[in-house]
């Protein structure tokens, strides 16, 4: 089943300069009882965002009408913690496309390219960079281009090139999903479980 | 060529295909279930109309949501009654074991499957959550994996990983007496950060590891996920042997002998080479604490909360966001701090050797009246082992009860969550925001220094309760 196809991206951003940002604080265990993969981005970083009577807390940056956009930047060792893949959903549901840090925790970076959210890891000065420049002006965006491996912050020029393998790159750009890919090679798994030992 | 790592050998013995610049598919020889990060995928599988490709490999035991106590009466919660009953629809449909609430195997799934010999060496194993890495104890690849590869696992038995980078973690020498593998956990996880494995499968040995038995073996590996790491791992040895030996899904008669001298060719080679290696003195080691929201903060009992000029400026702001919502302020000691909450239990810490431990600690004296204490064991075996160990006896003498198994209040999903501002002494595994509830504050530690808290009120040093 395909996934959303992600190629490159123009936009402002929303920052988040805290380091070590868990997964129990983009989406809470409370919240994954559910049986199905909508619905989470109505609860990310709840405890954050939200008082307990369920009004916006003023000074989380997500109720902060001054910051918009598909592009979430976030301290260092992004998404650790849980395996669980509600926070990619929860992200995903808020509507980010590109999540962007100077490290991301491993099951995270894997769940979110599996739910066609890209990770984009930067330097530490080109993330501090980043949290300087949309301090001043709030409107800064971020160009991504996954062809070219590059993000580029419009307001000062500057540009680094980003990691990913090129099979998932692939995946990305096509909106395959791994699924499919490990279906088709079937008769290879079943030849591989004939040759190895069991106890 | 240099000879391989223990996490070389199986790795590579289990590589169906390499993909050129891009991940390996591995082959998964057994997946563990739970009711929480499954529903999504066995409903994946339903829509592509296959079926579950080795459903003999997979268990099911649903742990999370399920409560503590009364788990012969319907489950409360609607939502939670839901998940488990989803749970046991989706392992009945595809011919899945499950364990459910109420079956003599039940309880949380990485304490069930090394106590049924379902975890074995020189497996890949996966579950569905990041303390999959529990099992590495027993010189297996086990790792936690999102809902996308559980439905990839389902579905052809594979899931698509790059390969990691190697880690070895040297302890050396005698721990000192009050110390744990817990401790041993805690220490690393303060001297490397919680992002020091990122990117790295870490293999954990020297004389102290080996001395470890296999329960604390598995403490160890279930904390290398708060390291970072992909995966923690022990390579197996006589220990490891004896303890799978007998268990109800570990090889009998011929095949037996097969699996161990299969698993005597495991451990590294003494060539092999490290991405990066660390070594540490047990000595070096006293009982830890966590004073923070992620268990990289954690100081020796008898120390203090690190100071501001101690912290790297740029993690100024985290680091008081954190210590704002602990309560506390750079500099304090941590002796002597009032606790209000202990549970023992959790993946980390709620097998038999654990609840011994604490039971042999409290015993003769009493729980401090300012403290509720939950104590949970890992799975319905160790509840009946605890039973017939007649350790039930000393925590009720002592002022304690016994809860029914599951992971209670180590992420709160069930009806045990600590209220906020409330400081809660806890052997599981993470003290994050919220985790044991909205304004919880979790302090980690060993089920010794628990005891400590729960008969004295306050933080104590465990070395001085004897």
């Amino acid at each position: 089943m395909p996934i959303e196809k992600f190629v490159t991206l123009e936009s402002t951003y929303i920052p988040l300069p805290i380091e070590n940002v868990d997964t129990d604080q983009i989406i809470p265990a409370r919240f994954l009882k559910a049986t199905t993969k909508e619905g989470f981005g109505k609860n990310l970083f709840c405890d954050w965002r939200y008082e307990k009577d369920g009004s916006p807390k003023k000074d989380f940056v997500l109720n902060d009408p001054t910051y918009s956009g598909e592009i979430l930047v976030a301290g260092k060792n992004f998404g650790s913690g849980s395996s669980r893949e509600h926070a990619a959903w929860a992200i995903a549901g808020y509507g980010f496309k590109v999540v962007v840090s100077s490290y991301f925790a491993d099951i995270f970076r894997n769940n979110s390219l599996n739910n066609g959210v890209l990770p984009v890891v930067v330097s530490e000065p080109f993330l501090n960079k980043l949290f300087e420049c949309v301090e001043k002006d709030p409107k800064t965006k971020l160009k991504v281009d996954l062809e070219k491996q590059s993000i580029t912050n419009l307001a000062t020029g500057d540009t680094e090139s980003f990691e990913i393998n090129s099979y998932k790159k692939n995946c990305l750009l096509n909106g395959y999903d791994d699924i499919d890919f490990l279906l088709s090679i079937k008769p290879e798994i079943e030849a591989y479980e004939k040759q190895t030992v069991k106890f | 060529m240099a000879g391989k790592t223990l996490f070389d050998k199986i790795w590579d013995a289990h590589v169906v295909k390499s993909i050129e610049d891009g991940p390996n598919v591995l082959y998964i020889d057994r997946q563990f279930v739970h009711e929480v990060t499954s529903p999504q995928a066995f409903a994946g599988v339903k829509e592509r109309g296959i079926q579950v490709f080795r459903p003999n490999q997979t268990f099911a035991t649903p742990d999370h949501n399920i409560p503590t106590k009364d788990q012969h009466l319907p489950i409360q919660e609607e939502l939670s009654r839901m998940q488990v009953a989803t749970l046991a629809k989706n392992c009945e449909d595809f011919g899945v074991t499950q364990f459910g609430l109420g079956h003599p195997y039940n309880g949380i799934v990485h304490v069930v499957g090394p106590e049924l010999g379902i975890t074995q060496p020189g497996m890949t194993i996966v579950c569905g959550d990041s303390h999959t890495s529990t099992h590495g104890a027993f010189g297996a690849i086990a790792f936690g994996i999102g809902t996308s590869e559980v439905e990839m696992c389902l579905s052809t038995q594979c899931i698509m990983q790059p390969k990691p980078k190697k880690m070895r973690i040297n302890v050396e020498g005698t721990l000192k007496p009050g110390v744990t593998s817990k401790d041993i956990a805690l220490y690393i996880i303060a001297k490397l950060t919680t992002g020091g494995g990122t990117g790295y499968f870490v293999e954990f040995a020297g004389s102290t590891i080996r001395s470890l038995s296999m329960e604390a073996r598995m403490t160890l590996c279930n904390m290398s996920i708060e390291l970072g790491a992909r995966g923690g791992m022990i390579a197996p040895d006589e220990v490891t042997i004896e303890y799978v030996k007998g268990r109800e899904y570990a090889p009998k008669g011929e095949a037996w002998n097969k699996a161990v001298a299969y698993w005597r060719s495991l451990p590294t080679d003494t060539d092999a080479v490290f991405d990066k290696e660390y070594t540490y003195k047990a000595e070096e080691i006293d009982p830890m604490i966590t004073y923070g929201t992620n268990p990289g903060m954690g100081v020796a009992i008898t120390g203090n909360i690190p100071s501001l000029d101690s912290i790297d400026k740029a993690s100024h702001k985290t680091y008081l966001k954190s210590l704002e919502y602990m309560g506390f302020a750079p500099g304090e000691k941590m002796i002597g701090k009032k606790v209000d909450y202990v549970f023992v239990g959790s993946c980390t810490n709620g097998r038999i050797e654990d609840l011994r431990m604490f039971a042999d600690a409290i015993k003769g004296k009493k729980k401090a009246s300012n403290v509720i204490a939950w104590i949970v064991p890992g799975s319905r075996q160790v509840e009946k082992q605890a039973k017939e160990e007649g350790l039930i006896e000393i925590l009720e003498a002592a002022g304690f009860e016994l809860r029914q198994p599951g992971c209670s209040a180590c992420l709160a999903m069930n009806d045990d969550k600590i209220p906020a501002g409330m400081v809660a002494v806890a052997t599981s595994n993470r003290n994050f925001e919220g985790r044991q509830g909205p304004g919880a504050r979790t302090l980690l530690a060993s089920p010794l220094t628990a005891a400590a808290a729960a008969i004295s009120g306050v933080i104590t040093d465990p070395r001085s309760i004897n």
